[in-house]
């Protein structure tokens, strides 16, 4: 079963004759192709006739290049005869039968295209944060029409979303921010110490805990998490055609779907985000206690001082807007999903990608406010 | 399933049917290797796969072609792409030849040439079928398995693949398992039916045999509404 296929080129009576033999099969491989293209170079020399009366096995790629070979040999005006075909394989030959593959116009590609698809880009960018806008406004307006008809909030889905964003996503966080808060410490520590100034470095955790890392580490980690969550989540059901199958059920895909996931991204977050100061400060503890020499009661005696209610909301006011750039970005991205499990890919990317972008301006956003209103 | 025994013959078109729920999907995946077996044996021309190295494992599925009941096409390649995907994976040919020989598949199964660089969300129902049944063809196999083949089709274009079906049975020489509830597949294509129910092959054989059967369940889908008018009026395709 495994003989390559052959083509024995031998001259007769001024004429040239090709005995075909073996498998001329696809699975052959490299093998076929290396034959055919004996039989193509065939020297000049009269007549060619191709035997096929010892050819072991056929299929419709061996039938191809034994149809394109005679083609070729026609055209060059040496006939090309097939003889000695059995039925089944004359039968191949027709069906198979070579013919010219038109191939389109190869696309172009050169410095111009590198112009074209940046300037592509930049305004897709635009069109991305008016599209941003556009659905911030009809989410809104969903959520309008929502709070004037208490019996249509979907607690069950809110709750939902809630426990897997917040409950189950709070692991997650406490660790990340214990171990940024203990990092935090140590190099307060190891850098103030220069300074003289270790002492200070309860001071330093506590705020730019509070302030900047405990937030802004939590909704990275958030849009990590449930932004990638949402997006495929939503990505697959516009896939499956079940949002169309609400739309016709005279349902909003925004209500039933969007607002549960937003209003439980508003709760989360800050929550989180509390959760996280914790952990920080806990991990920044640890730290001061195992290299500085602070034990915990100094520690949190100290922290009375960095630490008041005022810069405590400073970073936990940011929450709820960072929470609904995620929330909008996912949705937005989900609902944006065509087709191919290659768009699916792409839109939860981009929706990672531009939640954690957009978190770290609002980030910088706030603090040029604060800085602004001397928060 | 329990106590199953059938056997495919060489160069038949068989038909598979029973209940929506019996098993007939999980039988072909378990047949096909994509679900594992408790029990049982599964030979092909009188090997037992589970006996068989992994590289002879491998010798044998490239001998199968699958049409999957939704298609099945890879939904980020172009339907030439999808046809050129067994070849590339599998031979060392030139990607001119690949090419040439994706096109040929193309026209066999009677797509027009420019639906070669449409993308599967581009194709109407009928042409991806048409599409996942140049890619089962793709290596020339010698067994296809069709699952469902003309479900969600219309009448005319399912006609027209059960001819298409049947032409490249006779002129390909391949043996074909269908699994399908499509009566008008039965009638026009299939040498013999077999009937899966309560675990095992019920009923085996040509359709003019098992018009006989006294089994209710079959009775009811031969003879019931849908059947009766298919039965008084169809010709029967005669048996090997």
């Amino acid at each position: 079963m495994s003989e390559a296929p052959t083509a024995d080129i031998a001259a007769e009576n001024g004429a040239t004759r090709v005995a075909y033999g073996g498998q001329w099969t696809i699975l052959a491989g490299g093998r076929l192709e290396a034959a055919a293209r004996s039989v193509d170079d065939l020297p000049e020399a009269g007549e060619a006739v191709l035997d096929l009366s010892r050819l072991d096995g056929l299929d419709t790629a061996g039938a191809w290049v034994i149809s394109r070979s005679r083609e070729r040999l026609e055209e060059s005006g040496r006939g090309g005869r097939i003889v000695g075909a059995r039925p089944e394989h004359a039968t191949l030959l027709r069906e198979a039968a070579y013919a010219a593959i038109e191939s389109g116009p190869t696309p172009h590609r050169g410095a111009v295209s590198l112009l074209a698809d940046t300037g592509e880009s930049v305004y897709l960018a635009g069109r991305d944060l008016l599209g941003g806008l556009d659905f911030l406004g009809r989410v809104v307006v969903a959520a309008g029409k929502a709070a004037l008809h208490p019996r249509r909030w979907r607690l069950t889905s809110t709750f939902y979303h809630l426990e897997q964003m917040g409950l189950r996503g709070a692991p997650l966080i406490l660790m990340i921010n214990f171990f940024v808060g203990a990092i935090v410490a140590q190099q307060g520590i190891v850098q103030l110490a220069r300074f003289g100034a270790s002492s200070l470095t309860v001071d330093l955790v506590a705020i730019l805990t509070l302030r900047e890392l405990g937030v802004m580490l939590t909704a990275i980690m958030v849009a990590g998490r449930s932004g990638s969550a949402i997006t495929a989540e939503l990505g697959a059901m516009n896939m499956r055609e079940e949002i169309d199958a609400l739309r016709v059920m005279a349902v909003d895909p925004l209500e039933a779907l969007a607002l549960p996931r937003l209003i439980a991204l508003i709760v989360a977050l800050p929550l989180l985000t509390f959760l996280g100061d914790i952990a920080a400060l806990v991990g920044g503890m640890l730290i001061a206690w195992g290299y500085g020499g602070v034990s915990p009661h100094a520690f949190w005696a100290e922290l009375q001082y960095p630490v008041s209610v005022t810069r405590f909301l400073s970073g936990l006011a940011k929450a709820p807007f960072m929470a609904l750039a995620i929330g909008i970005i996912a949705t937005m991205e989900g609902f944006a999903v065509r087709g191919s499990a290659e768009s699916l890919g792409r839109r939860v990317t981009a929706s990672v990608v531009k939640s954690i972008f957009t978190v770290i301006m609002l980030d910088g956003a706030f603090a040029m406010f604060y800085a602004a209103v001397r928060f | 399933m329990d106590g199953l025994d059938l056997d495919i013959l060489r160069g038949e078109v068989l038909g598979f049917v029973g209940a929506s729920g019996a098993g007939k999907s999980v039988l072909t995946r378990t047949i096909l290797g994509l679900q594992p077996k408790q029990a049982g044996i599964i030979e092909v021309e009188g090997r037992d796969i589970d006996k068989l190295s992994p590289r002879e494992r491998a010798r044998v599925e490239r001998g199968w072609g699958v049409l999957f009941q939704q298609g099945a096409l890879f939904s980020s390649l172009t339907v030439r792409q999808n046809i050129e995907a067994p070849m590339r994976e599998h031979l060392d040919i030139s990607p001119a030849l690949r090419t040439e020989l994706a096109m040929l598949k193309l026209r066999l199964v009677g797509l027009p040439a420019d639906a070669a660089g449409k993308f599967p969300s581009e194709l109407s129902g009928g042409m991806i079928k048409r599409a996942a049944l140049a890619r089962a063809l793709a290596l020339d196999p010698g067994v296809l398995f069709l699952d469902e083949p003309t479900s969600g089709l219309d009448p005319i274009s399912a006609g027209e693949f059960d001819a298409l079906i049947a032409t490249l049975q006779a002129t390909l020489g391949l043996t074909v398992f269908m699994v399908t509830h499509d009566l008008d597949s039965l009638y026009a294509i299939c040498d013999r039916v077999a009937v899966l129910g309560r675990g095992k092959v019920v009923a085996v054989g040509a359709i003019a045999e098992l018009l006989k059967s006294e089994e209710p369940w079959i009775r009811e889908y031969f003879h019931g509404k849908r059947g009766e008018g298919r039965t008084r009026t169809a010709r029967v395709r005669a048996p090997r």
